[in-house]
C-alpha cells in the first residue's frame, strides 16, 4: 500500500505516506487524488486508475477513505483492510464520528500504526489491536499518575 | 511565561476561524508562541507543541521546524513523549532530511526496551520510513527480535524486515535462518506478517523461491485448517475465518506454484476446494475466491481448474456488485489471450457491460470485447461495438475507433460490409478517428478495387450532410479526387448510383478549401483532389482557376501546392495524365511491392520546377501527407518515353533512381489498350545486353482493358554499373480475341539521363 487517507469535502483528516515523497509533491497528489475522488458518483464502482497504482475508496458517512495500492494487491480484499479500519475506530470511541478523529487524530494514528505496518497488515484480530493500544494509552495514563503524585501540574498534553 | 494551550483547545479555536484567512492568522499565533517555546528548551510541554505543530502541518502549514523537537520527544524517556516523537517522525521526516538519521541511535536503544510497546513503536517508525541507511545499522536488531518468542515484537519484526529488505535487497539473506519456523506459528497476526516476508523474499531472489518451495505443503496445511475450522471469533469475518491471512497465503501459493508442477499439483486440491466452498454472498468471500482465481490463472492448474476458474469469473460479471463486475473484467483481460475459449462463452455479458454506467467498467468491456472478436463473431459484435461508438463518452472514442477499424481489417466477411464499417465510424466518430487512420483506409479503399464506386458515391453523401469532421473530410477528399469521374458517371453497382453533375463536384471541395471548419491539411487534400480530376472531368478551365488563385494563398503549402499544379497546367502538361492517374494497389511497407520507391518523409513535392534535380516523390502508403499528386515518380527530370507502339498496344517508361544505389534505374512500364476488346494474359518480358543485370517484378494484372480504361503497370530494375548507353529486347504476348499474339521489339530511344 502507498498511501491511505480519509477525507471530507476536500479537508484531509488523516494520511500515512508508506512511500517517501517530498511534501511538494504529496500536496500535489492529494490534492488531485481528491478531486477525482469527489467527483464520483454513488453508482460507480470504488476502484480507480491512477498513474500506475489502484486507489480503492470507501465513503461512510461523510468521510471517504482512500486507499492506493499496486498493481498486484487485491483489491477486493483492501476493501476489507479499509473497513477494518474503520470498525477499529468504532470499537475504540464508541460509535465513531468525523469530530472524534477531528480531536483525536494522534490517537486515530495510533490504532492505524497497531494496525498496519509499512502498508501490511500486521494483526488480523481486532481484538489483539484494541487490547494493544489500551494497554499502551494504560502506559501514558501510569506515567501521568505518576506524574501527578509529585507535580502539582498534569501535564497532559 | 503562561503553559502552552492544550492540543483539544487548539483545534477547538481553529475550527471557529470563518475565513482561510483568519486560520492562518491563528496558526501564525500559535507556531511563534510554539518556536518561542521550543527555543527555551522546555521539556514539561515539548509534547503537546509537537501535537500542536502535527495538527497544523496536517492543515498544510509548513512544520519543519518541529523536525528536532520529534528527535528530542524520541529520546525521552516518558512512553507519552515517545508516543508523539515517533509519530512526529513519521509525518514530519523522511530519507531526504539529514536530520532524520539522529533517529538511528534512539531506535536502536528503543529497539532494546523492556518496555513491548517501545520496542513496537521503534519497529513501527523504521518500518514505515527508515532510510536504506537506517536499515543497514539496524537490521541485526531486527533480526533479532524476529526470532524472539513474543508473538508481538515478532509479527512487527517481519513486517520490519520487509521494509529492510525493500530499502536494502543484499540484506535478505540475513534474514533466512529467522524464517525457519515462522508458520509454525499459531498466532494469526505472526503468520500473516511472514507469509508477507516470504512474499517479499521469493519475489525478489529466484533462489529463495526455489528454497521455499518446500513450505507449499505446509501452507496448504494451513489454509486447510482455516476453511476446515470452525467459527473463530477473533478472525471471523462474515463467517469467514481470517480471509486476510487467507488471501496472502493465496498469493504466496501463486508465486510458488508458477511454472513449477509439483507445487502446482500439491496446490490443486485446496484450491479447487476453496473456489468451491467459499460463501459469495459478501464482498469477504468474493476477495477469497478473486484471489483464488488469479492463483488458479497463474499456476500450472489442470484445466478442469482452469474452466472452474473462468466460471467463477463468469458468475463475478453477473454480479450485482459493481466492484466485483469490474474485477472480474480486469482478470478475464488477463486471461482472454491464454484461454480464449473459456472467455468467449462469457462473451455476451462481456458485451452487455458495455452499457455499465460505471466508466471503468466500460472501458475494460471495450477492451476484452475487442480481444473477443474472431471471423465467427465479428457481424454481431461489431453491431455492439458500433453502438457503443455511437453512445461512448468521448475519452472513449478514440480507441474504440481505432479497434473497430483494427477488427475489421482482420475480419471483414466482405469488402463492402468493410467499407460500411468505416463509413459508419467515420461518420459517427469522425472527429476522434487518429491520424494514422487516414492514410490507412485510404490504402484500404484504393485496394478494394472493385468498390471504389460505390465508396466514393458514399464518401461524397457524407460530405454533403457533414463537413466538420476532419478526418471524414480528408478521406473524402482524397476519394472523390481519385474517382470522381466513376462518381459522375454514376456506375455504383452496390446501391442506387446518384446523379450528380462535374460542376457539382467541383463546389463541394471547392467549399471544403473556403470553409472555416477545414484544418490546413483537409485544404492540401482538397486542393490536390480538384487538380487531380482535372485529368477526369472535362471541367479543366474551372479547375485551372481554382489552382491559379491559389497560387497566392497565404497557406504556404497550399500556396506551393498551387504553384506547382500550375506549372503542371503550362510547362509540363504533357506529363499531366500520367502524373495524375489513378494510384496502384499499395503494399503496406514502402521496401517490398511491385513499385520499388524511394521513401521520403513527410512532404514530398517537387521543388520549384526550373530545376533539372527534383526530389524523389514517392507514393509510400504510411506517410502524413497523403494526398500525392505525383503517381509516378519525376525523378531527376527524366522525361517518360514510349517503348512501344503498335496494333493498340501502347506501352510508356517512365523512370526513377534508386536512391541508395544511382547504378540502378528503375522502370515502369504502363501498358495500355486503344482496342475494343481487352487484352487477357497479358505477359510482358524484357532482355538487356550481358553488362547489364535485370530484374522484374510482378506485374499489377494480366489485363489490359480495352479502349485505354486502364494500364497494366510493371516494374523493371537495371543494374548498370558500367553506365553504358541502355538498350532492351521486350517480348509481348497476349490474348485478344481469342487468338493469341506475340510479339518482338527492340527499345533504343531511352533518354540519355536515363542511364548516365
Amino acid at each position: 500500500m502507498h498511501f491511505l487517507y480519509p477525507i471530507r469535502q476536500g479537508k484531509l483528516r488523516l494520511q500515512k505516506w508508506y512511500v517517501p515523497l517530498s511534501d511538494k509533491e504529496k500536496k500535489k497528489i492529494t490534492r488531485e487524488l481528491v478531486q477525482t475522488v469527489l467527483a464520483r458518483k454513488p453508482k460507480m464502482c470504488s476502484f480507480l486508475e491512477w498513474r500506475d497504482l489502484k486507489i480503492v475508496y470507501k465513503r461512510y458517512a461523510s468521510l471517504y477513505f482512500c486507499c492506493a495500492i499496486e498493481d498486484q494487491d487485491n483489491e477486493l480484499i483492501t476493501l476489507e483492510i479499509i473497513h477494518r479500519y474503520v470498525e477499529l475506530l468504532d470499537k475504540y470511541f464508541g460509535s465513531v464520528c468525523e469530530l472524534d478523529i477531528i480531536f483525536n487524530f494522534e490517537k486515530a494514528y495510533f490504532i492505524l500504526d497497531e494496525f498496519l505496518l509499512g502498508g501490511e497488515a500486521q494483526e488480523t484480530s481486532k481484538k489483539n489491536v484494541l487490547k494493544a493500544i489500551e494497554q499502551a494509552d494504560l502506559l501514558q495514563e501510569v506515567r501521568h499518575l505518576i506524574k501527578s503524585l509529585w507535580m502539582s501540574e498534569i501535564s497532559c498534553y | 511565561m503562561p503553559a502552552p494551550i492544550r492540543l483539544r483547545e487548539l483545534i477547538r479555536t481553529i475550527r471557529t476561524a470563518r475565513t482561510q484567512a483568519e486560520e492562518r492568522e491563528m496558526i501564525q499565533k500559535e507556531c511563534a508562541a510554539i518556536r518561542s517555546s521550543f527555543r527555551e528548551e522546555d521539556n514539561t510541554y515539548r509534547c503537546r507543541n509537537v501535537a500542536k505543530l502535527l495538527y497544523m502541518h496536517m492543515l498544510g502549514y509548513p512544520a519543519h521546524f518541529g523536525q528536532l523537537e520529534c528527535l528530542k520527544l524520541i529520546a525521552s524517556q516518558k512512553f507519552t513523549d515517545k508516543r508523539i516523537g515517533y509519530l512526529g517522525a513519521m509525518l514530519l521526516l523522511d530519507e531526504r532530511q539529514d536530520v532524520h538519521l539522529l533517529m538511528t541511535n534512539c531506535i536502536k536503544n528503543d529497539l532494546n526496551h523492556s518496555t513491548q510497546y517501545v520496542q513496537g513503536l521503534a519497529l513501527c517508525t523504521l518500518g514505515c520510513m527508515g532510510s536504506s541507511e537506517m536499515c543497514r545499522d539496524l537490521a541485526g536488531e531486527v533480526e533479532k527480535l524476529l526470532k524472539t518468542s513474543n508473538s508481538y515484537l515478532r509479527k512487527k519484526a517481519a513486517l520490519c524486515a520487509v521494509h529492510v529488505i525493500r530499502k536494502v535487497p543484499e540484506l535478505m539473506e540475513m534474514f533466512l535462518p529467522a524464517t525457519k519456523n515462522l508458520l509454525s506459528e499459531k498466532n494469526h497476526g505472526v503468520l500473516h506478517t511472514s507469509v508477507v516476508l516470504l512474499t517479499e523474499m521469493c519475489e525478489r531472489s529466484p533462489d529463495m523461491l526455489a528454497h521455499f518451495r518446500k513450505l507449499v505443503p505446509q501452507l496448504v496445511r494451513i489454509l486447510k485448517n482455516l476453511i476446515m475450522s470452525g467459527y473463530s471469533p477473533e478472525h471471523d469475518v462474515s463467517g469467514i475465518s481470517d480471509p486476510f491471512l487467507q488471501v496472502r497465503i493465496l498469493r504466496l501459493l501463486r508465486i510458488l506454484g508458477k511454472s513449477d508442477d509439483d507445487s502446482s499439483e500439491a496446490m490443486n486440491d485446496i484450491l479447487a476446494q476453496v473456489a468451491t466452498n467459499t460463501e459469495t454472498s459478501k464482498n469477504v468471500g468474493n476477495a477469497i475466491l478473486y484471489e483464488t482465481v488469479l492463483t488458479i490463472m497463474d499456476i500450472k492448474s489442470e484445466s478442469g481448474l482452469r474452466v472452474l476458474a473462468i466460471n467463477i469469473l463468469g458468475r463475478f460479471l453477473l454480479n450485482n456488485d459493481k466492484n466485483i463486475r469490474y474485477v472480474a473484467l480486469t482478470s478475464l483481460l488477463k486471461t482472454v489471450q491464454t484461454d480464449h475459449n473459456a472467455v468467449q462463452r462469457h462473451r455476451s455479458t462481456i458485451v452487455d457491460c458495455l452499457k455499465d454506467l460505471d466508466v471503468s467498467i466500460k472501458r475494460r468491456a471495450m477492451e476484452l470485447s475487442f480481444a473477443l472478436v474472431n471471423g465467427n463473431n465479428i457481424r454481431g459484435m461489431m453491431k455492439e461495438l458500433l453502438y457503443f461508438l455511437d453512445s461512448c463518452d468521448p475519452e472513449f472514442k478514440a480507441d474504440c475507433a481505432s479497434g473497430v477499424f483494427l477488427a475489421a481489417e482482420k475480419y471483414a466477411p466482405s469488402k463492402r460490409w468493410h467499407i460500411d464499417t468505416i463509413m459508419r465510424v467515420l461518420t459517427t466518430a469522425g472527429s476522434y478517428v487518429r491520424d494514422d487512420s487516414v492514410p490507412n483506409l485510404i490504402q484500404l479503399i484504393t485496394n478494394s478495387v472493385e468498390m471504389h464506386a460505390y465508396t466514393v458515391q458514399r464518401l461524397y453523401k457524407a460530405l454533403l450532410d457533414d463537413i466538420s469532421q476532419q478526418p471524414l473530410v480528408q478521406v473524402a477528399s482524397w476519394c472523390i479526387g481519385e474517382y470522381g469521374d466513376l462518381l459522375v458517371s454514376g456506375q455504383c453497382e452496390e446501391e442506387e448510383p446518384i446523379q450528380v453533375t462535374e460542376d457539382e463536384v467541383l463546389d463541394v471541395l471547392e467549399g471544403l478549401l473556403v470553409s472555416n471548419l477545414s484544418t490546413p491539411v483537409t485544404r492540401g487534400y482538397a486542393l490536390t483532389a480538384i487538380m487531380k480530376l482535372s485529368t477526369r472531368f472535362s471541367s479543366v478551365n474551372r479547375i485551372k482557376k481554382v489552382v491559379s488563385i491559389y497560387g497566392s494563398s497565404i497557406d504556404v503549402e497550399l500556396q506551393q501546392r498551387a504553384v506547382e499544379y500550375n506549372a503542371l497546367f503550362k510547362k509540363y502538361d504533357h506529363m499531366r495524365p500520367a502524373l495524375l492517374e489513378r494510384m496502384p494497389i499499395m503494399e503496406k511497407t514502402a521496401t517490398n511491392g511491385p513499385t520499388e520507391i524511394v521513401q521520403t518523409n513527410g512532404e514530398t513535392e517537387p521543388s520549384v520546377v526550373e530545376s533539372k534535380h527534383l526530389p524523389p516523390v514517392t507514393h509510400s502508403c504510411i506517410s502524413q501527407s497523403f494526398d500525392y499528386l505525383l503517381l509516378l515518380t519525376l525523378c531527376l527530370g527524366i522525361p517518360p518515353m514510349t517503348a512501344y507502339n503498335k496494333n493498340g498496344l501502347k506501352i510508356d517508361f517512365t523512370f526513377e533512381r534508386a536512391n541508395p544505389n544511382p547504378n540502378i534505374a528503375v522502370i515502369t512500364i504502363h501498358a495500355s489498350n486503344s482496342t475494343e476488346a481487352d487484352m487477357t494474359d497479358f505477359v510482358f518480358q524484357a532482355a538487356v545486353p550481358k553488362t547489364f543485370q535485370l530484374q522484374l517484378l510482378s506485374p499489377s494484372s494480366n489485363v489490359v482493358p480495352a479502349l485505354n480504361q486502364g494500364t497494366v503497370t510493371q516494374v523493371i530494375r537495371v543494374l548498370n554499373p558500367q553506365k553504358q548507353q541502355l538498350r532492351m529486347r521486350i517480348k509481348l504476348t497476349y490474348t485478344l480475341k481469342g487468338s493469341a499474339v506475340q510479339d518482338l521489339a527492340e527499345v533504343n530511344n531511352f533518354p540519355p539521363q536515363s542511364w548516365q
